[in-house]
């Protein structure tokens, strides 16, 4: 195990994130404000509590599960892209690095990334809204899982994308969808019965169910329905990495 | 001298179906530099490209220092330096972060005297702190250059690394290679500039159309195609070519209005029968007011073995197009095929 690039290429994206702070950590922290804001406080106060949770509180989980998602693409999809399209990739493919190095390095950044982003959501969040975490490890786990198996998802899009418009196509035309249409903002059971069968197709459902039933213990789906769909998706995702490195799709001629 | 590069049999087809490399053999000395030339789209990117692992083999083997770069590809990776021919770089890193990084990426462990060793014998280390994008084009050269020789490596292919260069970081970049060949690193380059591999290069290979046509020791390849030509000016003009017994057929010309004479022959003839040209000359009362000697540069024979192994290529069946015509014996067989040395 090349440990040392595994250590380089993570400093490396890690060390991109602190020169671009302001785009990287302030603006979800902005922009996820403004949602406390305009739902939690102004639209939220009009809505009756969910479950015995105040709507502010219910959307906490939602919120920050729709900045990682997006945040644990862009890091990740960006951090390989990028040396793709500027051509610094040739660095990469010739040097001694397996393929699970290379996604230990890349991934892990974007996704520790994430974590701090979404822990940092978390923190402002408690400034808004009265919070209470009933299974913290479990909420951890859940922004691991969520975080990394987004980053392999967001890889996966970096080594796809032909081009930075390319690069947004997925988050904005999937990621975000899915994530407003997952839960974010209300519990399953409040849509008609049909939508709540559809809704069952949406892995984002799996996702927030759990990230929510660990902060007040209760969940749109049963916790180990969520839990193994969760697994799967990271499952899914790592396998297609590798048939992506074995196969050089994208990075080898 | 032992080699620490070898190549054998590597073809490569692309998915589009254009074959790059044909069944190429070439093995590096370790210690050398070997200069690769050929024309635009010849082949010389993708056979770097393939022996560091950019580019994946159709077939064939490459070994760097007995590794194959397929089965033992961390090891053999390790020992190679890569210096693209575009100067990508990240822009918005500072130049000691970017060659730290070189180091660490080819898993060597953190060693700021060796990196910082490297920056100044490149002349960045006053750079250090700044970021790429504000440097100049030579400097950026000359950091692909430091990244890539940031793990100490004992293989560095430039590929064409005095490209859009000025005149005097060409030759402090030629200087460096040479520093590089005494610190025992063999040196892999590739360029267009003839007048480089001419300067630099210990031994010369030719690549054309993705075969290999000629790899050959430089002097031996200057001495053995290196032709001369003895320029005669005339007092009079001469009306046609003298016939003298003592020069073969063809071998005089004459240029200017009749007022140049040309005498062409080979080095390796010792003189070429230049006393008796000139004694024939005088016998025949043809006054001489001045005369110089002019020697057949690499480009001229570069220019020529090209142009006879597309003509060869375009002209033979599919069948007799992929000759091995590596090694010292394809110069004779590359260049008598092609009728370029007389």
């Amino acid at each position: 195990m090349n440990l040392y690039a595994v250590r380089a290429i993570y400093g490396f994206e890690m060390a991109r994130t602190r020169r671009t702070l302001m785009q990287s950590v302030i603006s979800p922290v902005v922009s996820t404000s403004l949602y406390f804001v305009v739902f939690g406080a102004a639209i939220g106060s009009r809505i009756p509590s969910v479950g015995g949770v105040s709507y502010g509180a219910f959307i906490v989980p939602g919120l920050i599960m729709l900045s990682l998602l997006n945040q644990s693409v862009s890091n990740a999809s960006f951090g390989i892209y990028f040396p793709r399209f500027s051509g610094t990739i040739y660095e990469l493919l010739s040097a001694p690095v397996s393929p699970v190095e290379t996604v230990l390095g890349y991934v892990g950044a974007s996704a520790t990334k994430s974590i701090v982003l979404g822990l940092i959501i978390l923190a402002t969040a408690a400034l808004f809204v009265p919070l209470q975490i009933l299974h913290p490890l479990w909420m951890l786990l859940f922004l691991v899982l969520t975080s990394v198996t987004f980053s392999l998802v967001g890889f996966i899009i970096g080594l796809w994308a032909n081009g930075f418009d390319q690069l947004q196509l997925v988050p904005l035309l999937v990621i975000t969808p899915l994530t407003f249409l997952g839960g974010s903002f209300y519990a399953i059971d409040m849509l008609p019965p049909v939508w709540q069968k559809v809704a069952l197709f949406n892995p984002v459902v799996y996702l927030v169910s759990g990230f929510r039933w660990s902060f007040y213990g209760q969940a749109d789906v049963a916790l180990g329905t969520s839990l193994g769909m969760t697994l799967l998706f990271l499952l899914a995702a790592l396998a297609l990495v590798v048939w992506i490195f074995r196969t050089g799709w994208r990075l080898k001629a | 001298m032992t080699d620490i590069l070898t190549i054998e049999g590597v073809s490569k087809t692309y998915a589009s179906g254009l074959t790059a490399l044909h069944h190429v053999d070439l093995s590096i000395r370790r210690g050398e530099i070997f200069a690769l030339l050929g024309p635009n789209g010849a082949g010389k990117t993708t056979l770097i490209s393939l022996i560091c692992g950019i580019v994946s083999p159709s077939s064939g083997s490459v070994r760097v220092d007995g590794h194959d770069i397929q089965r033992d590809w961390r090891a053999a990776r390790a020992l190679i330096g890569l210096v693209p021919q575009e100067l990508t770089t990240d822009a918005f890193e500072t130049v000691l972060a970017t060659v730290t990084f070189s180091r660490g990426l080819f898993g060597k462990p953190p060693n700021p005297a060796y990196i910082e060793q490297v920056l100044r014998s490149l002349s960045l280390w006053e750079k250090r702190d700044s970021k790429i994008i504000a440097l100049s084009g030579g400097m950026k050269r000359r950091l692909l250059v430091a990244k890539a020789l940031s793990h100490e490596p004992q293989v560095l292919f430039l590929d064409e690394p005095t490209a859009g260069v000025d005149v005097t970081l060409r030759r402090e970049m030629w200087d460096l290679v040479r520093s590089l060949r005494d610190r025992q690193v063999t040196v892999i380059l590739t360029t267009h500039y003839i007048e480089e591999a001419q300067e630099m290069a210990d031994r010369i290979g030719i690549i054309n159309q993705g075969r290999l046509i000629l790899v050959e020791d430089k002097q031996v390849l200057m001495h053995k195609l290196g032709r001369k030509q003895l320029t005669m000016e005339l007092q009079q003009p001469l009306a046609a070519v003298p016939v003298l017994p003592c020069v073969a057929p063809g071998s005089l010309a004459l240029t200017k209005d009749g007022l140049e004479l040309v005498f062409t022959y080979e080095r390796e003839a010792e003189g070429g029968g230049m006393a008796e040209l000139l004694a024939g000359l005088g016998a025949a009362s043809i006054a001489i007011r001045d005369l110089r000697t002019t020697q057949r540069s690499l480009e001229d024979i570069f220019v020529g073995l090209i142009e006879g192994s597309t003509a060869q290529d375009s002209n033979a069946p599919d069948a007799a197009k992929a000759p091995d015509l590596s090694g010292a014996s394809s110069v004779s067989s590359a260049a008598d095929a092609s009728g370029v040395v007389p």
